[in-house]
C-alpha cells in the first residue's frame, strides 16, 4: 500500500457522516461506514477471543462446512411419544430456553393449559392450570429433544410431529403440524375448538400425511426452501411458495396411499388453506441441518436462537448445551385491527432457528411480498439482508436470492462478530396477544436482544 | 425552570449529528440547554456536571442515546424532546431508505477492495480498535478521534511503519491526499510542495498560503501532535518523510510541528539529510540553529514557511522571500499608527480567541517577547485561573477540552466565541480583540453572516462607551473553499474589522497596537 500517492484515492469513512460527503463533493471516493459501538464484553474474554482468533475462524469454517453439507429429507411422521428422545407422556416441550410455570408468559401458559387438556389429563382449563401450576409436569425446551416448535411450540406426548431426517450426516429432528392462522394453541389458545382441531389433525391429518410421506419416500426439503426462496418466501413469516410446493410433492402419494377422496379434499383443503403450512417443515430442516455443527470447540457460530415469550436465548456450536439468554424483546409491528403494541406478547417461538441458518430475516431480500413488515420497499428488505452478511460466517451455496443476483443467502451467525459490530440477528415474526387465548395479533420483524450474545461471547471466552 | 429527558436504546448517532441536534433544539425559543449524547460514562459526567443529568437517568447504558431538555416550562422542555426525535428520526430514515451502507469496516473492505485509506472519528474508546484492524487489513490511517491512549498511539505507529503504512494521527484533524481534502482541510491547488504536520490547523495555513501564492500541494500529512515526542518517536513524521522523497511530484518540503524532543529531532535529521529535497522547518518557539544542523531552513512563521517553500520550488533565493514579508511588515505600521490613536487612555489589553490551535500557539510565540506575560490556557507558565474569564493580556484556545467537551468545536459552532467577543468588548481596558476564521471542508460554513453581527455589536458597545474597539481578524482559507474567501473577506471588512490573511500578520499588528499605546502613554507622562 506504499503506492498510496500513484493511485486514485479511495476513502472508508467511520465515524463523523460529512467527512464523507465532503471528500465526495471534493471529487474524491469516499464508502461511509454506518458504524456502531461495539457490545460492552469484558475486556479479559474479548483479549481471550482475539488470542484465539484464528482458532475460532478455523471452528466456524468447519461449522459452517457441515450446514452447507446438510441434507434435511422429509421421511416419516410419527406420535411425538415414540420418536422424540426422551419425551415421556407427562413432559411438555415448549419453544426458547429453559423456564419455569412462573415465569411463563400468558401465551406458553395457555398453550400448556391445551396441551394439558388435548392429553385429556384435564377436563377444565382450572383443573389443568392448578396441575400445572403444582408441578404434575415436567418441562423441557423443545431444542434441547430434537425438536423446534413456532410460538409457543407445546408439544405434547400424543402429538404427531414430522421427522427430518439430515441425510447427510444421520441426525433427525421434530415438529408438530402447522394449525393455521386464528385461534391456534400455538399462540396459547385453548378453547373447545382448539383442541377439536387438533384432534382431527390427529386423527384424519396426520394419517393420511403419514401414508403419502412414506409412500413418496421422502421429500426433499432443501430443494422445496430453495426453489421457495426463487418464488418469494423466506421460509419463516412468508411460506406460501413453500406450502404449494410441498402439496405438489405430496399430492400423488397422497392420492395413491389415502383411499378415501373425502379425506384426500379435505387434507389438501386444509393445506392449501393455511399459507403457514410449510413452516413446520422449513423449521425442523433448519434444526435439522444445524443440530450436525452442535459440539464444534472454539466454534463460535449459533446453533440455536429461541425465544420462550420471556426469554431470548442462543446457543453456540462451541458452548455444549449452554443457553445464554437476556429479556425477549418485544416485536416491531403491524398490528391487526383492534390492537396495538401494547397488546402483544415479547418474542416467543423457534421458529428463529430459521434465521440461524440463514433464513427468514436474513433472507427477507427475497419476499419482496412482505416488505410492509420492514419499510415497505423492496430496497429497505435488500437493506437488511446486506447488513446480515456483515455478521455472518458465509454465504448458502444453495439457498439464493433472485434479487442479489443469486448471492447466497447470509449464513452461519458468528456471535463475535455480532458483538464486535454491534449487529444482532433481524428476525422475521409473529406476534401474540400477551393473554392466552386471544391468539396473533400482528407480524413484523425483532431484533434480536444483544445480552445473549455478550454472555455467549464470554461464555465461549470461559473454555480457552 | 424544567429539566425533562428521555433515553433511546438500539441505535447509534456519531457525535457531529448529535451536536448538530442539540444546536436544533437550543434554537428553540424558550430552551435554556440541551444534550444529546451516547450516555457513556464520560458523556454522562458532562451532562451531570452542566446540572442536566436527572438522577434516574444516571444508569443509561452506553450505547444508550440521552436527550435532556431544560427549558422555561414542561410543555417547552417537551417540545424539544419531541423536536429532538424528529431531526433524529428524520436522519434514520434517509439513511435507511438509501443504497445500502457498510456497517462496519469488515463489510466495507469486503465491498469495496481497492480501498487505500480509511478515516476514523468513532469515539476515542473505539478509535484504536479500528485503526488496528485497518493497518492488519494493509490500509492507511487517518485517525481524527482524540482521547486515544498514547500507548495505542505508539503500538499503532509500530505495527504500521514496518508496513509502510501511514497513521495520520491521534487528533489528526487535516490532511490533502492526492488532492482530496480529508476532514477539516481546505481546496488548495495540487503542486510540487508537500508536507508533514504536527499541528492541524497550522497545516491549513501552510497549505492555503501556499495555494494563494501559486503554487500548490502535492500531499499534506497529518501525524497528531504527539508523534514528535520521544515517546513516539516520530514514527509518522519518518513514514511520511519517506513517502514525500519517493514522490516525484513532491519537489519541496514544509515540516510543521511544536519542537520535537532532541532525541525525534535527531531522528528526524538523518531523514531530512538523505531526502534529496530542500526541507522547511517551522518549530514553534524552537531553536533556528538546531533546524539548520537537522538539515532544514529555519521559518518562524506559517506564513514565512509558505513563503520559502515557494521560493525555494521557484528556484529564487529564501532571503527574498523573508525581506518581502519583512515589506508587508512595515505596511502594518502605518495600521497601528492609525488604531492606537483612537484608543481610550485605559484600553491597554490585548484578547486573542482562536479556534485554531496552532494559532493561538503561534500568535503566543510571536507576542511573548514584546508583551510580556500573556494569560493563555495553553501556556502552563502563565495559566488562566479560569479560561472562562480573561486577565489583562489573554490568548484562548477556544478548541481545548475545556471548550469542547460535548460541545462542537469552535470552527464549527461560533456561539461560545460570539458571547466571548461581547465579554471582551464590554471589558473597559481591552483595546484589541484578535480573531481567526478557518474556511475550508468541516468549519463552519457561514463564517461572516455568523461573525459579523458580532462585531459589529461589539465595536457598538464600545464605542457607546466612548471607546474604540481595535478588531483584528486572520482569515485562512482559499478562494476555492465552500465559503468563498472573497465574500468572507469582504463581509468581515464592512464591519471595519482589520481582515489579514494570516495569524503572524494579525499577531503582530496586534502587537504593535499594544505597544504604541505603551509609547504613547509615556509620551503624555512625560
Amino acid at each position: 500500500m506504499s503506492d498510496l500517492f500513484s493511485s486514485p484515492l479511495n476513502v472508508i469513512n467511520i465515524g463523523v457522516e460529512s467527512f464523507d460527503q465532503s471528500i465526495r463533493d471534493s471529487g474524491g471516493q469516499s464508502i461511509h461506514v454506518e458504524w456502531r459501538p461495539p457490545a460492552g464484553v469484558s475486556p479479559e474474554a474479548l483479549e481471550r477471543i482475539r488470542a484465539n482468533a484464528d482458532r475460532i475462524e478455523q471452528a466456524n469454517a468447519e461449522a459452517l462446512k457441515r450446514v452447507q453439507a446438510g441434507k434435511p429429507m422429509l421421511v416419516g411422521m410419527d406420535k411425538a411419544v415414540d420418536v422424540i428422545p426422551g419425551m415421556g407422556k407427562t413432559r411438555f416441550l415448549h419453544a426458547g430456553p429453559p423456564i419455569t410455570w412462573d415465569r411463563m408468559c400468558g401465551p406458553l401458559k395457555g398453550a400448556m393449559i391445551g396441551a394439558v387438556l388435548y392429553e385429556g389429563l384435564a377436563a377444565s382449563g382450572e383443573e389443568a392450570e392448578k396441575q400445572l401450576a403444582e408441578g404434575a409436569y415436567s418441562f423441557a425446551p423443545c431444542h434441547e429433544h430434537s425438536s423446534v416448535g413456532p410460538m409457543a411450540g407445546v408439544v405434547s406426548a400424543s402429538m404427531p410431529v414430522f421427522i427430518i431426517e439430515n441425510t447427510a450426516f444421520g441426525n433427525r429432528a421434530f415438529c408438530t403440524q402447522n394449525e393455521g392462522l386464528g385461534k391456534v394453541l400455538r399462540y396459547g389458545a385453548y378453547a373447545p375448538e382448539v383442541i377439536e382441531r387438533l384432534k382431527w389433525m390427529e386423527n384424519e391429518l396426520y394419517p393420511a400425511l403419514k401414508a403419502a410421506i412414506e409412500h413418496s419416500g421422502g421429500i426433499d426439503l432443501k430443494s422445496i426452501i430453495a426453489q421457495a426462496l426463487h418464488m418469494g418466501d423466506e421460509v419463516h413469516n412468508r411460506n406460501r411458495a413453500g406450502t404449494s410446493l410441498l402439496l405438489r410433492a405430496l399430492t400423488p402419494s397422497l392420492v395413491r396411499a389415502v383411499k378415501d377422496r373425502e379425506i384426500i379434499a379435505r387434507v389438501i383443503e386444509f393445506i392449501n388453506g393455511n399459507d403457514h403450512f410449510f413452516l413446520n417443515l422449513s423449521m425442523p430442516a433448519c434444526k435439522a441441518v444445524l443440530d450436525a455443527a452442535q459440539d464444534i470447540p472454539a466454534a463460535s457460530m449459533l446453533v440455536a436462537m429461541a425465544r420462550n415469550g420471556t426469554d431470548f436465548g442462543i446457543r453456540l456450536s462451541g458452548t455444549g448445551t449452554d443457553w445464554f439468554t437476556g429479556p425477549a424483546p418485544v416485536p416491531d409491528a403491524l398490528f391487526f385491527p383492534g390492537f396495538t403494541k401494547d397488546d402483544a406478547n415479547p418474542d416467543i417461538g423457534d421458529s428463529a432457528i430459521t434465521e440461524t441458518s440463514g433464513l427468514g430475516g436474513f433472507a427477507i431480500a427475497a419476499a419482496p411480498a412482505i416488505v410492509q413488515f420492514v419499510g415497505g420497499s423492496a430496497g429497505d428488505a435488500m437493506n437488511y439482508t446486506y447488513e446480515m452478511y456483515e455478521i455472518a460466517i458465509g454465504e448458502n451455496d444453495m439457498y439464493r436470492i433472485p434479487a442479489l443476483d443469486f448471492r447466497g443467502t447470509p449464513t452461519g451467525i458468528d456471535a463475535v462478530r455480532v458483538v464486535e459490530k454491534g449487529i444482532t440477528p433481524f428476525i422475521d415474526t409473529g406476534v401474540a396477544h400477551k393473554d392466552a387465548g386471544v391468539g396473533q395479533v400482528g407480524a413484523g420483524v425483532v431484533s434480536a436482544p444483544i445480552e445473549p450474545f455478550v454472555k455467549a461471547v464470554e461464555g465461549l471466552a470461559g473454555r480457552f | 425552570m424544567k429539566i425533562k429527558a428521555k433515553v433511546v436504546s438500539g441505535r447509534y448517532f456519531d457525535s457531529v449529528s448529535l451536536m448538530r441536534v442539540a444546536r436544533e433544539v437550543l434554537q428553540m425559543p424558550g430552551v435554556e440547554d440541551a444534550a444529546v449524547v451516547m450516555a457513556t460514562a464520560k458523556n454522562k459526567e458532562i451532562v451531570d456536571a452542566s446540572g442536566l443529568l436527572l438522577p434516574e437517568f444516571k444508569n443509561a447504558a452506553e450505547n444508550d442515546l440521552l436527550i435532556c431538555v431544560k427549558a422555561d416550562n414542561e410543555k417547552t422542555a417537551d417540545a424539544g424532546l419531541a423536536q429532538a426525535e424528529t431531526v433524529l428520526s428524520a436522519k434514520t430514515k434517509t439513511g435507511e431508505t438509501g443504497a445500502f451502507r457498510p456497517r462496519s469496516l469488515a463489510g466495507a473492505l469486503a465491498e469495496h477492495p481497492d480501498t487505500n485509506l480509511v478515516l476514523i472519528s468513532v469515539p476515542g474508546q473505539y478509535a484504536s480498535a479500528e485503526a488496528r484492524k485497518t493497518l492488519e487489513a494493509g490500509r492507511h490511517v487517518m485517525l481524527f478521534s482524540d482521547n486515544v491512549p498514547l500507548e495505542d498511539e505508539i503500538a499503532l505507529k509500530q505495527l504500521a511503519a514496518p508496513k509502510g503504512l501511514l497513521v495520520m494521527g491521534p487528533d489528526c484533524g487535516t490532511a490533502i491526499i492526492n488532492g482530496v481534502p480529508l476532514a477539516f482541510a481546505n481546496v488548495v491547488r495540487r503542486g510540487p510542495i508537500g508536507c508533514v504536520a504536527a499541528a492541524g490547523t497550522g497545516l491549513q495555513a501552510v497549505t492555503s498560503i501556499i495555494s494563494n501564492l501559486g503554487s500548490g500541494i502535492s500531499q499534506a500529512i497529518g501525524t497528531g501532535g504527539r508523534d514528535i515526542k520521544k515517546a513516539v518517536g516520530g514514527l509518522a513524521f519518518r513514514t511520511g518523510l519517506t513517502m514525500l522523497k519517493n514522490d516525484p511530484d513532491t519537489r519541496v518540503v514544509v515540516l510543521t510541528a511544536k519542537p520535537p524532543d532532541p532525541e525525534v529531532l535527531e531522528i528526524l535529521s538523518a531523514e531530512i539529510k538523505q531526502l534529496g529535497k530542500p526541507v522547511v522547518a517551522l518549530f514553534f518557539g524552537g531553536d533556528p540553529e538546531a533546524v539548520r544542523k537537522a538539515g532544514a531552513i529555519p521559518a518562524s512563521t506559517l506564513e514565512e514557511a509558505a513563503h520559502l517553500a515557494v521560493a525555494l520550488e521557484a528556484g529564487e533565493n529564501p532571503e527574498m522571500a523573508v525581506n518581502r514579508l519583512v515589506l508587508h511588515e512595515k505596511n502594518l505600521e502605518e495600521t497601528a499608527n492609525e488604531t492606537s490613536a483612537h484608543l481610550a487612555p485605559n484600553q491597554k489589553y490585548l484578547r486573542g480567541l482562536f479556534c485554531g490551535g496552532t494559532f493561538s500557539q503561534e500568535a503566543l510565540t510571536l507576542l511573548k517577547p514584546q508583551l510580556g506575560k500573556i494569560h493563555s490556557n495553553i501556556s502552563p507558565d502563565a495559566a488562566l485561573p479560569d479560561a472562562w474569564k480573561s486577565v489583562e493580556h489573554t490568548i484562548v484556545d477556544l478548541g481545548e477540552d475545556e471548550f469542547t467537551v460535548g460541545r462542537p468545536h469552535p470552527m464549527i459552532d461560533f456561539s461560545l466565541r460570539n458571547r466571548r467577543i461581547l465579554e471582551e468588548a464590554a471589558d473597559p481596558e481591552t483595546a484589541v480583540i484578535l480573531l481567526d476564521v478557518v474556511l475550508g471542508y468541516g468549519s463552519n460554513m457561514q463564517p461572516a453572516e455568523e461573525l459579523s453581527p458580532v462585531l459589529m455589536k461589539a465595536m457598538e458597545t464600545a464605542e457607546s462607551s466612548g471607546r474604540h474597539l481595535a478588531v483584528i481578524v486572520s482569515v485562512t482559507g482559499t478562494p476555492g473553499d465552500p465559503q468563498n474567501m472573497d465574500h468572507v473577506v469582504n463581509t468581515l471588512k464592512t464591519t471595519s474589522a482589520i481582515v489579514l490573511s494570516s495569524t503572524a500578520a494579525a499577531a503582530k499588528l496586534a502587537g504593535k497596537i499594544i505597544s504604541r499605546i505603551d509609547t504613547n502613554r509615556s509620551t503624555r507622562h512625560e
